[in-house]
Parts: C-alpha cells; structure tokens; sequence
C-alpha cells in the first residue's frame, strides 16, 4: 500500500509539468530521437528543425504511425548557415504555430576531428558554430519570447568534454565550454522570468556520432540518458551529468593542477 | 580504428569504416567490399566485414505504415523486433514469426530467414514478408516480392546480407486477443521420448520448444523439458509486464559455464518440479527469457563462444541427433543453453534458408581453442554424412564443403549476391 502510494506521489511529481508544446533542434540525433519517443507518451505537440529534410520526413512520419493522435510540424534548420534573419524567423514561426511553448530542447552537435581541425581553421570554425554559436544564437531567439511568455524551459545538450580542455577534442570542447558559461548567465537572468534553463552534460554515449570508439564501462546507452533528461527537465534541476557519475570523475579531472594536467595525455 | 563484435565475441572485426546509409547512398569506394549488418546479434563473422564498408542499418529506423485493421506493418529494416512489438502488440498483433531474442533489426530477420517456436506450423520469417525494397550497389532501388523481382526477392530472404541493403520491408502480421501467452511444460527422459512427445503434441500446440541436458549419457541422452504455448483467448487478468533488465555487467577473464557449473546446473533445472497445470504468461518471458539479461554473452568470458546449430532431415535424424548428442556428451562441453525444436515443412523460398524439415539443435560452447574446433569438426561430418545443415547466423567454422552440401541451391544464390558485397563467412566459404 505504501509503496503503491509513494508511487502515486512520483507519479504525480513525474507527470506534473506540463510539457504540452515542445520544441527539438537537432530532432534526428540519437539522443533527442529517445527522448521525443518517450515525450511522445504524454501527447505533446512537437516542433521539430534539424538539417535533412528527408529524415525530418520520415521522422514525422514514423512518430505518426506510433501515435496517430500526436501533432507535429517541422523545418529545416542547418546549424552551420541558418543564422540571422532566417534562424529569428524560422523560431518565430516555431513560437506563433504551437502558441505557448513549454520546452526548448535543444540536441544539434556533431563531434569534429580534432587533428582536422588543427590543420584547417575552417573545419575548427565550423565545429565552433555548429557546436556552440549556434546554439548560443538559438537560446538568444528563445530566452526573449519565453521571457515575455513568463514560463519555459530552455534544455541543451553540452558535454563533459567542455568542462576542461584537453590534446585530444579541444574545439570540440571550446564550443561545449562556451555554451556551458552562457547557459550559466542565461539561467541567471532568466530565472526572476520563471523560464528555467537545464544543462546537460553527457559522458560518452553509444551513438552514431561515436561509432568509431571503442565502447567500455563509462559508455552509456541513449536511453539511459534521455531517462536522465526528462526526469532533470521535470524536476528543474540545473546542471546534470548522465551517467551520474561523470560529476565526480569530472570533479576529480578539474582538481589536477594545470602544471600536471598539461603534460598528461588525455 | 573501429572495432566490432559479433554475439559470440571470438574475436574483434575490423572494417574501414562504417556508414549509416539511407536511400540516396551511393557506394563510392568502389574497391572496397560492402555489406549491411544491423544490431550485431549473429554468433559468428557472417556480419563481419574486414577491411570493407559496414552499412549499419540502426539509422534505417523509421515504421513508415500500420494498417491496424489488417494488420500490415511497413517499415524501414533497422527497426528491432522489440520496437515493433512495442507498437503492434497493444493494437492486437504479434509478429508471426520470432527468434529468441527480440534486439534483432527486421533486416536481420530477413537476411537471415529466422524461425521461431512455430515453424513446424507456419514456417520461417520470409513467409510473412509480402515485399521488401533494396539497394544495390548499381545505385538502383528494386522493389522485390513474390511476383516483382522475385529472384532478388528469394535470394534476398536468408541471403546473409550479401544481396544489397534491405531498405523498407512490408510485413503481415498475426492477430492475437492479448498479449499472454498459455504455456504448458513436460519432461522427457531421453531423446526417444522426445520423439514421441513431439508427435503427439506438436500437431495440437502453436508454439514447440524443447531445453535438453547436453550433459546427460547413456539412457537419458537427450532428456530435457519441452514447452508448449498458445496465444490466450480472452482473459480477465492479464499477466503483468515485466521489464525490469538487468545487464551483466563486465566480461570475466575465464568462462564462468564450465563442466562443474554445468553440470550442476543442468541436473537442477531437469529436476525441478514441473507443474501440470497450464500457466499464463506474457509473452516476453516465454519468447524472449535471455533477453532479460543484458549482455548474456559476456558469461563465457573473454575468449567468447560459439554456437553450434544444425538441422538434420530424413528418417533417420533421430539415430543422427543421438549420434550428435553423444558426441557432445563426451565431451563434457556445451552449455546451458542447449535447444531442439523440431521444423517442418513450410518454406519460405529463401534460396539459402536454414529451416527445413528435420530436428534442429541449437548448443552454446565456450572457445576453449582447438578443442572446441576438433568437436565442431566431428559434428561437421557428422552433418556431412546426413545431409544436414549449418546455420550461417551462427557459424564461424564450417567447412566450405559442409556449405555446400547444405546448402543445395548455392549456386543459383551467387548470381543474384551483389558484386560488391561480401562478408567474412563469404570470403571464408565461398572466396572472393
């Protein structure tokens, strides 16, 4: 009995939020295909932009055919161009087509070469907008019609690989670092709006985008994550870490002195 | 550099690259060999490619039609079974045909032909694919059925990938009231018994399956149980879902199934009491029991394992699978995870399909190196003499000459297999 009760209060606690209308940037990459799969159980109306039209197609197809009821619009969005007038007015049309929007996921990224991008300043300035400016660009377009809407959840994916950087990913994580410090700004001004500003800070996950790793015991599954993420989303958390326990393996990396750390092959 | 491993983990692959390709893929390297694998969930190196392209096809995962009055699923072949039932059971529909494990892609499934607990009444996977599209390396997309581009369409069902990419499939399914299944369990003494316990009920029951003590000798060779099940009528209460998975968590260094594990293990499960009575269940447990632990391969350790399964046909498969049996038996190898199951003989075309009628055995055994290679050989000629087969899903070892006395219609099959494609089981059987 008790614990069927305790159930109820989770449950409730779970579902409390609403997420009614919500939208993905980068809908197609594996992680945000997760979590709209399990968003979708609750019948939201999605937004979705990411870069292939025909994916973004069959993605809105597939969610139809497993949930005849939902409601789905969608646009092409290419990180690497879409910026400006276009980006303002690609969200803009988002925001007037849904009304309120309750979630602003934002999941677009690719994982550059790094030695790529050390030879080529255009591969290494290309891995900075999409990876970071980018996103910065969008959460600017979001955080001021969520701050006149007064309500809102701004969600973006970042990495560990931000947090400090090393030899073998550092533009990859400059870009990451850069959204880190703005999400911290942005949650910041935007919490006396009630718009609320999650990061996420994944370790490694098994996805396309890391095919060519070899997978070990710090390697998690992409659902694992997005359970990770809607429960931060639901319970306003700031800054999480999934698997949880990157926070302490990324607490112990920002401990070692630099003199140490710059010599270390990581 | 990439790794991949196939379930038996016997050793790591090595391709290229690997692409997520969808339908406007272009093969560009033309010097490389390409082949298309899914969720790596064959035993051997049928889905390993070295030095080549792998098409991963996990991308290809989008359903694209459900016509839930008749059911008919259309999707894309990177779909695992377990996301289709997901969406068909809850409408009233199973997949016709299931294998043992529900992490499988739908173009696996076809690759493969799989059979399941029922192929002595409905036959393999192929019978319930209505028509499948697939790319080829000439760039062309050919829609295949019974009556298009049939003869890609049957080298395609059981053709181990190498016919080209597998890109939408249309599929008819079976209706079912609930998602529970009726299950009854039996005890055979020896494998005489379970002859005579698979004639009298595989002709009532849907669903045949029987675990077998691989260890056992003398008068209770081949004993086990055998399990039946049907779909349930109507019921008031259904059984609850479980889905509560547990992954085994990291690969010891020495197999932990070893003869003394084995066999206390298997002497416990013959004996344990069975009750008479029918049981409801839902259908994850009775189709799907490894599937409930994560990783399950990881048990044998970091050397891996193989598996080893045939079918022997004729009239005297019996005195075959005794002879197969005994041979296992002396060898104190084997697993846990021993199965027979009796085909029949509804085929679905495949020109390279595994089941047909006979008596299947399916057997798990630690890589214990060139021991384990000697036995597979013995149970080679075994096979050889009886006209039996491998299953290419789960082979690493055959011989080419045990290929091809298995496999009848090999040579019809090698006009239709593309000609960049191949694998390393291809290279390995048939060459380059």
């Amino acid at each position: 009995m008790l614990i069927r009760y305790l159930v109820l209060i989770y449950g409730g606690a779970y579902m409390g939020i609403n997420m009614q209308n919500v939208i993905v940037f980068g809908s197609n990459s594996t992680i945000a295909k997760s979590v709209i799969n399990k968003l979708a159980l609750e019948n939201c109306n999605f937004y979705f932009f990411a870069r292939e039209k025909k994916q973004l197609e069959l993605q809105i197809n597939d969610l139809k055919v497993k949930y005849p009821s939902i409601n789905v619009s969608a646009e092409v969005y290419d990180a690497l161009v879409d910026g400006g007038k276009i980006l303002e007015d690609k969200i803009g049309q988002a925001f007037e087509h849904l009304g309120r929007v309750d979630l602003v996921f934002i999941a677009h990224g690719n994982l550059p070469h790094q030695v790529t991008c050390e030879d080529s300043w255009q591969d290494a300035s290309a891995a900075l907008r999409v990876n970071g400016l980018s996103v910065i660009e969008i959460c600017h377009n979001v955080a001021r019609r969520l701050k006149s809407q007064r309500n809102g959840t701004i969600a973006v994916i970042s990495s560990v690989a931000g947090e400090r950087g090393r030899q073998s990913n550092y533009i990859y994580g400059t870009a990451k670092g850069m959204i880190n410090v703005y999400l911290q700004g942005l949650r910041n001004a935007l919490y006396q709006h009630n718009v609320h500003v999650l990061t996420i800070m994944p370790g490694f996950v098994d996805t396309k985008m890391t095919i060519e790793f070899k997978k070990g015991l710090l390697w998690a599954k992409p659902e694992k994550v997005a359970n990770d993420i809607i429960k931060a989303i639901n319970a306003r958390k700031n800054v999480i870490y999934t698997p949880w326990f990157w926070r302490l393996i990324m607490k112990i990396i920002k401990l070692i002195p630099e003199n140490k750390f710059k010599k270390m092959k990581l | 550099m990439i790794e991949q491993y196939s379930w038996g983990r016997i050793r790591a692959s090595k391709p290229d690259h690997v692409d997520f390709p969808s339908c406007g893929y272009s093969f560009k390297q033309r010097e490389l060999p390409y082949l298309a694998n899914g969720n790596l969930r064959s035993y051997g190196d049928e889905a390993y490619n070295d030095n080549g392209v792998i098409l991963n096809t996990l991308c290809l995962d989008h359903f694209i039609h459900f016509d839930r009055a008749n059911g008919v699923l259309e999707l894309e072949s990177g779909v695992l079974l377990e996301q289709v039932l997901n969406l068909i059971v809850p409408c009233g529909w199973f997949l016709p045909v299931t294998p043992g494990t529900k992490y499988i892609t739908v173009g696996g499934a076809i690759a493969n032909d799989v059979h399941g607990k029922n192929h002595h009444k409905v036959g393999s996977f192929g019978c319930f694919v209505e028509s499948f599209t697939i790319l080829r390396s000439d760039g062309v997309i050919y829609e295949c059925s019974r009556e298009s581009n049939s003869h890609y369409f049957y080298a395609t069902i059981g053709g181990m990938g190498l016919t080209g990419i597998i890109l939408r499939v249309k599929l008819n399914l079976l209706a079912i009231n609930n998602h529970a299944i009726v299950t009854k369990a039996y005890k055979f003494k020896n494998l005489e018994h379970y002859m005579e316990l698979n004639a009298e009920l595989e002709g009532q029951s849907t669903y045949t399956v029987a675990w077998i003590d691989c260890l056992a000798s003398g008068r209770s060779l081949g004993r086990g149980i055998y399990y039946t099940g049907e779909h349930a009528g109507y019921l008031e209460k259904l059984p609850p879902i479980t889905s509560n998975k547990r992954s085994f968590p990291f690969t010891p260094a020495k197999s932990l199934i070893n003869g003394l594990t084995l066999k206390a293990f298997n002497t416990l499960y013959y004996h344990r009491p069975l009750t008479k009575l029918s049981q409801i269940v839902h259908y994850d447990p009775f189709f799907y029991p490894l599937d409930k632990l994560l990783n399950w391969n990881r048990i044998y350790g970091s050397k891996g394992f193989y598996q080893y399964q045939c079918v022997i046909s004729g009239a005297n498969q019996a005195e075959v699978m005794r002879e197969i049996l005994t041979r296992i038996s002396k060898s104190n190898n084997g697993s846990f995870l021993a199965v027979l199951k009796t085909f029949g003989s509804i085929a679905s075309g495949g020109l390279m399909s595994f089941p047909r009628s006979g008596i299947a055995l399916a057997l798990d055994f630690a890589n214990k190196g060139r021991i384990t290679a000697d036995l597979f050989r013995e149970l080679d000629n075994i096979v050889l003499a009886a006209g039996g087969a491998i299953y290419a899903a789960k082979d690493a070892m055959q011989s080419k000459e045990v290929f091809e006395a298995g496999y009848p219609r090999l040579n019809e099959f090698i006009k239709y297999v593309d000609p960049l494609f191949s694998s390393n089981l291809w290279r390995r059987l048939y060459g380059n």
